[in-house]
């Protein structure tokens, strides 16, 4: 179940082994993105997180904000 | 999440080609004295002078910024409570900030010093006017 996280629990999921995922597009995240994001632009999650992603861990995704 | 912004906001490191170029946060003096709302002028004066500085920021136990004291501020009367004679709420900015949005913002407000603070108001560090300009000028 999806579930809504603040940035220090981030960071404890990430010491923890979580995937962190950005999905705003190529330029955005090439220009800056949180420390060992994994990029999955928005319009490829569906066809690309099983590829991409792995089931066993924990996925916490993110954008700009919180809009 | 909030999302990279609030990251940023907060002053924590990221990766990408924006990090190659320092950042309000990245040049902002840490060791900024700071003072809190019911001391005396005329002591912290004396604290801010002997650590070489001629300006101070005003936080609560949080290090939630409330108030700036520059130079004209601290040269006001020594029994003044700090609450008396800071410049309330400055303007404050993000770590993130780049340093060309910060010179033009420091140019248009007429500021010497602007409190870096992350997004729930937490002093990170002041940031020079002279700073900024040196830093310019060496990344041309």
């Amino acid at each position: 179940m999806p579930e809504e996280i603040r940035r220090d629990e981030v960071r404890r999921l990430v010491e923890a082994g979580a995937q962190l995922v950005e999905v705003l597009p190529s330029p955005e995240y090439e220009e800056e993105h949180l420390p060992g994001a994994i990029h999955l632009p928005l319009k490829h999650i569906d066809a690309r997180a099983t590829e991409v992603l792995d089931r066993g861990r924990p996925v916490i995704v993110y954008c700009w904000d919180t809009a | 999440m909030d999302g990279k912004l609030d990251w940023m906001a907060a002053g924590w490191p990221t990766e990408g080609t924006n990090t190659q170029h320092p950042r309000a946060g990245d040049i902002a003096h840490r060791d900024v004295p700071t003072c809190t709302l019911s001391e005396k002028l005329g002591a912290v004066r004396e604290r801010v002078k002997a650590a070489g500085w001629d300006a101070a920021v005003v936080v609560n136990e949080q290090r939630v910024v409330l108030g700036l004291l520059r130079s004209k501020e601290l040269a006001g009367h020594a029994d003044l409570r700090i609450e008396q004679a800071m410049r309330p709420a400055p303007s404050t900015c993000r770590p993130f900030v780049s340093l060309h949005e910060m010179a033009h913002f420091m140019v248009e407000h007429s500021s010497e010093s602007a409190p870096i603070t992350t997004s729930d108001g937490r002093l990170v560090g002041l940031l020079l006017q002279k700073d900024v300009a040196g830093e310019l000028r060496r990344e041309r």
